[in-house]
């Protein structure tokens, strides 16, 4: 399936920043059933000053405001090929060794809630099979829901809110098939929901790999592995890891964020 | 922040502890008179020297010292005593002396030492070969709090991972060096070595006439081409250098002003600092100018607060991303602290043989690793022998001396290693030799450990002659750090 992207991320302040910086993860990488046909990024209101391949071999851009600015856009425009491969992205590539894929951060600390959710997962099956257990587990005690109190939640604080949106899922996910022993990371990325071209969100799944098949999607707020109509962008231990956008400025100014995002099959 | 310039072999929190004497007298190799009472041979003209001073002359000299050092500023912070922010490390006027036979053999084993850490760490930060070879278990990474993932595939300009190391040495004999610590991180002392011998050349111009001693004053000349020849592709023309201190409150902020003068670098604080252009640049009055190579003594936590501890303020955001780009080098490299843990060091000898092929020049202090049963066992049966470490401790905090602890020191700190065996490692205690300092009743032994200076670039290896020599003034004590009790001396190198 031939995607277009055309993501646009717009922040206004309401004083001037006298200096900020933005590590921006969103270059998806040609891999495994996806070929980038065209990317490109444009940064209206800043600059990028160096780009990189961080540990998790993501493309990273850091981009600086311009002295005294308002406003700053980040917008990515590209062309990408997905093929359905059932979710699976493959073997372990590069220098990553696969037990920092076990690590617990701040966001994926296990506690009880999330603890009895790994121990209610079935044990005489498959490890594909108790994953995906796993996840539907996960969206019954987590119902989807947008009606969001906090953003950037610890796996366990979602499962005490007992709803969350694809981040949280994502987060609860790894936790527990990281307590199950399965090396887990977290994944942002493009959807392209059928029933409409603008999209609410980027998108966010997880990845666990599994002894003889790889890393393996779960898009948890879904019930199945990505397909063709997913683009992977970033992947991290959690959220900070793979984040699309984080920063930090100087100074008192209050933020807004918005953003328009517009996936289509070509 | 941990204090930077105390690093301990044989500490307590509560101070100056004794060796108690077991059985007998112990023999202490001293580096001046052996275990008899005439001069080894590199003493020999000193000692001539000496037995025709006057005692009172030089007692009075040593006053004259430390004026000298109160002058100059050398000074350094105790934490956690608020009545005494500076003060004067104490130092003693008899030299420690080192023949050139017996240091071209240890200088050999650090050089050996020193290129199989970097070695180490490319190959941590890379394909973790020797964990695969099964050399190295892989919880020693895992566990490792210096690990850091974010240099996962960095390799920094000529593959030098540790810029400037210490290699912390102790003496049991008259052929006999043990390496206590590698400090890979940020060894701090090095002021202490030009200072102890730019005070020495001006006390005793006489003395350096008569005996030919090594010279250390290159130092920050060899430390600024060090750098220099570690620049980043990104540097056009001669290297810019700064040091990047946490500021005047730091303990060792006087070492990192002092190096700064010395090797003609600036000295900024994270402040002073920002991305500008793809670079990392320093406020000037006529704009922004990159630098290239940043001698950083500040912790890797603090670095970056857009990568590592959001609430730092020493660091400079998004320095990493600068660095992981190519646009500047870091020495030490962020994550070198992973070779300073002290389970790390019990492998030491694979290590060396792993990646050099040779077996280890210099030796380890045997050391029980209490992660393991059997270890664990023997350490509890022997606590009260044995010289008990955090594994990633620093700064002697933490740590039990069994020889010098009381019945109840033994006993707490047994439920604590019980608690927790991985965290902990244990080594015997040494029989450190001595050197004698001047009291007021004449010569004394004293017990001494080395701090050699390394520094590494893509062609060299630089190892000054001698170090700091750093002494336990109160008899008997094994404690050298300054900020328990422990005083410095020259160290002499002689020439051939």
């Amino acid at each position: 399936m031939r995607l277009n992207v055309l993501h646009k991320t717009h922040y206004t302040y309401d004083a001037p920043v006298p200096y900020g910086l933005q590590q921006v993860r969103l270059r998806p990488k040609s891999r495994l059933g996806q070929l980038v046909e065209e990317w490109r990024i444009d940064v209206t209101g800043g600059q990028v000053e160096v780009s990189f391949e961080d540990e998790h071999a993501n493309a990273v851009d850091l981009v600086s405001f311009a002295s005294g600015q308002t406003e700053i856009e980040i917008t990515c425009a590209g062309i990408v090929d997905v093929e359905d491969k059932a979710g699976i992205v493959g073997p372990q590539g590069g220098y990553v060794p696969l037990w920092l894929f076990r690590r617990s951060t701040v966001l994926t600390k296990p506690g009880e809630h999330v603890q009895a959710l790994a121990d209610s997962a079935p044990a005489n099956c498959s490890d594909l099979d108790r994953l995906h257990a796993l996840s539907a587990h996960v969206l019954e005690q987590v119902p989807y829901s947008t009606d969001q109190t906090a953003s950037d939640l610890t796996a366990e604080a979602v499962m005490e809110a007992g709803h969350g949106v694809c981040q949280d899922h994502a987060h609860v996910f790894i936790t527990a098939a990281r307590l199950l022993g399965f090396p887990a990371r977290y994944v942002s990325g493009y959807l392209m929901m059928d029933d409409r071209v603008d999209q609410d969100a980027s998108h966010a799944w997880a990845e666990a790999y599994v002894e003889g098949l790889g890393w393996v999607g779960f898009d948890i707020s879904n019930g199945i592995s990505p397909d063709a109509r997913y683009v992977r962008v970033a992947t991290g231990l959690d959220y900070r890891g793979a984040a699309p956008i984080s920063g930090l400025r100087y100074g008192n100014a209050g933020e807004d964020m918005s953003v328009t995002l517009q996936v289509q099959q070509q | 922040m941990k204090p930077a310039n105390c690093v301990v072999f044989v500490a307590t929190l509560r101070g100056i502890c004794r060796l108690k004497v077991m059985s007998g007298r112990p023999t202490y190799f001293d580096e001046m008179f052996g275990h008899g009472t005439a001069a080894r041979a590199p003493y020999a003209d000193y000692s001539k020297w000496f037995a025709d001073e006057d005692t009172a002359r030089l007692l009075s000299k040593s006053e004259e010292a430390e004026a000298l050092f109160r002058l100059i500023g050398v000074t350094f912070n105790v934490y956690g005593d608020p009545d005494a922010t500076e003060r004067l490390i104490p130092f003693d006027l008899v030299p420690r002396i080192i023949a050139a036979r017996e240091w071209a053999k240890v200088a050999k084993g650090i050089e050996q030492r020193v290129r199989a850490l970097n070695a180490f760490l490319h190959d941590i930060y890379h394909r973790q070969e020797i964990v695969r070879a099964g050399r190295l278990p892989a919880e020693m990474i895992a566990r490792n709090d210096a690990f850091l993932p974010e240099m996962i595939g960095v390799s920094p300009p000529g593959d030098i991972y540790t810029h400037i190391v210490g290699t912390d040495l102790v003496r049991t004999g008259d052929d006999e060096f043990f390496v206590l610590e590698d400090n890979a991180r940020t060894p701090s002392g090095v002021s202490y070595m030009l200072e102890n011998r730019e005070t020495m050349l001006h006390m005793f111009p006489e003395l350096f006439s008569k005996i030919k001693v090594q010279s250390v004053g290159q130092y920050p000349r060899s430390l600024r081409k060090s750098l220099s020849a570690c620049a980043p592709d990104a540097c056009n023309g001669r290297p810019t250098i700064a040091v990047l201190t946490p500021g005047i409150h730091n303990s060792a902020y006087y070492e990192h002003a002092f190096l700064a003068d010395q090797m003609s670098a600036e000295l900024v604080e994270g402040h002073d600092l920002r991305v500008v252009d793809g670079r990392v640049a320093m406020r000037t009055t006529r704009g922004y100018k990159p630098i290239d190579v940043l001698y950083r003594r500040v912790d890797d936590e603090y670095l970056d607060p857009m990568n590592f501890n959001p609430d730092s303020v020493l660091g400079v955001p998004g320095i990493m991303d600068v660095y992981r780009a190519g646009g500047i080098t870091i020495a030490n490299a962020p994550g070198t602290g992973i070779a300073d843990d002290k389970a790390i060091y019990s492998y030491m000898p694979d290590i060396v043989e792993f990646y050099t092929g040779e077996k280890a020049i210099l030796q380890n202090v045997p050391t029980h690793r209490c992660s393991e049963p059997q270890a664990l066992k023997y350490v509890l049966d022997n606590l009260a022998d044995l010289v008990v470490k955090e594994v990633h401790g620093s700064g002697g905090y933490g740590m039990l001396v069994g020889p010098a602890a009381s019945k109840k020191e033994i006993e707490d700190f047994r439920a604590k290693l019980e608690a927790a065996p991985g965290n902990y490692i244990a080594q015997p205690t040494l029989a450190l030799s001595t050197v004698p300092i001047l009291t007021d009743a004449g010569l004394a032994p004293r017990h001494v450990d080395l701090r050699p200076f390394v520094l590494v670039s893509p062609d060299r290896i630089d190892i000054t002659p001698g170090g700091l020599t750093r002494v336990a003034l109160t008899e008997g004590s094994l404690v050298v750090n300054s900020s328990q009790g422990g005083g410095t001396k020259d160290t002499w190198v002689l020439e051939e």
